[in-house]
């Protein structure tokens, strides 16, 4: 009876008045998934408006510095809106064109997933809300207005910690409010089934280029491929196309935020246990009874104290490895990347950058290590000027 | 026959629900006893959750005050041993699923028997998910109590063959919370669970406010369930709110009979 299982992980743990809607999201989604035509639509969208495929590139200087593996990075910040969220939102505001829903609404944390939802949103004519925290609206000014010029309404979260986990609350909260002609954009593969499946199938593009990608340019496929891990979208894309590829390590780099050890981390895989939050049954940064802790990473898009099922079941099958990476660790690979290679990447992706920093100088020549670079790190510029103590005006 | 029958055997309920240390505990104690006194047929205790996803503000703000006051589960038992000294009013905890789960099912089952509570509300385990947790307080003679809702349709007749206790009718779309109107085919839900199961008792709740809310609400089914209007009487006067909840109960209770 239970859908939507990951090993233990996954579920649908939502309250009565929501169940009916994912219920027919799930069969809407079963219908269109395997149809031609719908198909044919998105993968339009997805090349001619995002700009897909996004490139993979070899970072010869990087690779050349650290002396070791060579590594490629996918340039998923090429795409329209500057992340891999876009993959996600066409998908979705197509799918919810095609359920005949008139209105979409969304969480988003360092505002990527927001800004792709209003885009998507103003492309298909369909009314837009946005739920942020007003620590993040904050953070993020430039993203916010982004929302606001394409149509978007943005509703500041102000209860718990306002940041991200307070921003899916309060949209499943407004989804119970107003089902009918709504759907929820969950921009991760987070919350209840069928959002993990749906939203890892719309990323799985990512992994299905690189595969293309390194076949055609090394004739094999990568020793690793390392991606960032909030909630988890842009790594599972990454994965998803190599789970069955036992050679291929898959890495998922978690933000640690001041140090796992310390109580401002948002580091879950490392410090969390089994709960059951925001829909699914996954592991979640709480205390000892079952209160969702408060967690902090200088990335608003990692700074979520939970993670996708699928993810906690890669973990516990020991497919994929998770490893933290602290604040002090991302800013140094955002500022490496940006002078070894003159791109700027999101600080959510600085983290797997991080670990590439140090996983390629212990590999040969001859290996070879994909990044997912998933965002660009225009929108973290003044945040990161802060951290290193310069103030600059937007 | 169980405590919960007892409570729906007697005419319509007057169900009152209160936040477990909000403003305190001590507080909550005295409250349990004033909604007695103003007749309550079952009290619903409110473990508190740092996110509950279910809940309008004034509930959720109930929530943060007693987590700043530290309460935690064991804290919630403890008091619930106090009271059992005192009364056997029927009581149900109303929480989140990460707080029972974490305590682990079985332990929180098992203290809930040792603390007579008859009944538990778990929001956001909808019947798919209730299995793992129903079987386990059914052990523990808790009534693991289900909810439908006016979007619920076709679910309706699958979830009251199951049900234990009593149904628990949302009574609109949205979250808890004061509101001016109801979902316009609550009738009709009830009258569709009354032909699966004539004898389960259903309470309407979620926003009724006033007497003549309640007497509206309870005309329909067998019972109301008032939660954010007590609640706000909390926030509004604190440790002096016990008079002040016992009268508004008082007037709820009557106008439900």
């Amino acid at each position: 009876m239970s859908k939507g299982y990951f090993g233990v992980h996954g579920g649908q743990f939502v309250p009565e008045t929501l169940m009916n809607a994912i219920i027919e999201l799930e069969e809407a989604y079963n219908t269109y998934k395997d149809d031609p035509a719908f198909n044919e639509e998105l993968t339009y969208l997805l090349n001619e408006y995002a700009g897909r495929p996004s490139r993979l590139y070899y970072a010869r200087h990087m690779s050349e510095d650290l002396g070791g593996a060579k590594i490629y990075l996918k340039r998923e910040d090429l795409n329209h809106t500057g992340a891999h969220k876009i993959n996600n939102v066409l998908g979705q505001c197509l799918l919810a064109k095609k359920m005949g829903k008139k209105r979409v609404i969304a969480e988003t944390g360092a505002g990527q997933h927001g800004v792709a939802t209003a885009t998507a949103a103003a492309l298909m004519g369909l009314e837009c809300e946005i739920f942020m925290g007003e620590e993040d609206i904050i953070r993020q000014a430039l993203n916010v207005y982004k929302m606001r010029l394409l149509g978007a309404t943005v509703n500041s979260v102000t209860t718990g910690t306002a940041t991200l986990k307070d921003a899916v609350s309060q949209t499943m909260r407004e989804w119970t409010n107003r089902v009918s002609d709504t759907h929820y954009v969950l921009g991760s593969v987070m919350g209840p089934h069928p959002f993990p499946t749906i939203v890892r199938d719309f990323q799985a593009v990512i992994s299905k280029e690189i595969k293309e990608q390194i076949l055609q340019m090394e004739g094999r496929l990568p020793d690793a491929v390392l991606a960032c891990v909030g909630g988890g979208s842009n790594a599972i894309g990454a994965f998803y196309h190599f789970i069955d590829d036992p050679d291929v390590a898959l890495i998922g780099l978690e933000a640690a935020g001041e140090g796992a050890d310390t109580d401002r981390t948002a580091a879950t895989l490392t410090v969390g246990k089994m709960g059951i939050f925001h829909g699914m049954k996954s592991y979640f940064c709480q205390d000892d009874y079952g209160q969702i802790d408060p967690v902090y990473s200088i990335s608003a898009g990692l700074d979520y104290p939970g993670i996708g099922p699928e993810h906690a079941y890669l973990k516990d099958a020991g497919r994929a490895q998770y490893y933290p990476v602290t604040d002090e660790e991302a800013v140094r690979a955002f500022e490496y990347l940006s002078k070894m290679e003159g791109i700027i990447p999101a600080i959510e992706s600085a983290h797997a950058l991080s670990y590439a920093m140090e996983l390629a100088p212990k590999m040969g020549p001859d290996q070879i290590i994909v990044v997912n670079l998933s965002g660009r790190g225009d929108k973290d510029c003044v945040s990161i000027a802060k951290y290193r103590g310069e103030s600059i005006n937007e | 026959m169980s405590n919960i029958d007892k409570v729906f055997a007697r005419g319509k309920a007057f169900i009152p629900f209160i936040t477990v240390g909000d403003p305190d505990i001590e507080t909550t104690e005295k409250l349990v006893y004033a909604l007695e006194e103003a007749g309550s047929d079952l009290i619903e205790l409110g473990i508190p959750f740092s996110d509950p996803t279910a809940e309008g503000p004034v509930i959720m703000g109930a929530s943060e005050r007693a987590l700043q006051n530290s309460i935690c589960t064991d804290d919630v038992f403890d008091l619930v041993q106090r009271i059992r000294k005192n009364t056997d009013i029927p009581l149900a905890f109303m929480t989140y699923a990460n707080v029972i789960f974490s305590y682990s099912i079985e332990r929180f089952a098992q203290r809930a028997q040792q603390a007579k509570i008859d009944a538990v509300i778990i929001p956001d385990i909808p019947f798919e998910e209730s299995e793992e947790f129903e079987q386990i307080f059914s052990e523990f003679g808790v009534d693991f109590i289900s909810l439908i809702a006016p979007t619920s349709r076709d679910r309706v007749k699958m979830i009251a063959q199951e049900a234990k206790g009593f149904l628990y009718c949302v009574s609109s779309l949205g979250v808890t919370g004061v509101r001016s109107s109801f979902s316009s085919n609550l009738e009709d839900l009830i009258k569709t669970v009354k032909q699966v199961r004539p004898s389960l008792p259903c309470a309407i709740g979620f926003g009724i406010s006033n007497p003549q809310q309640a007497h509206e609400m309870a005309a329909i089914s067998d019972g109301a369930i008032v939660g954010s209007a007590i609640v706000e009487l909390v926030e509004q006067y604190g440790r002096d709110c016990v008079s002040k909840v016992k009268e508004f109960a008082s007037s709820m209770k009557e106008s439900v009979s």
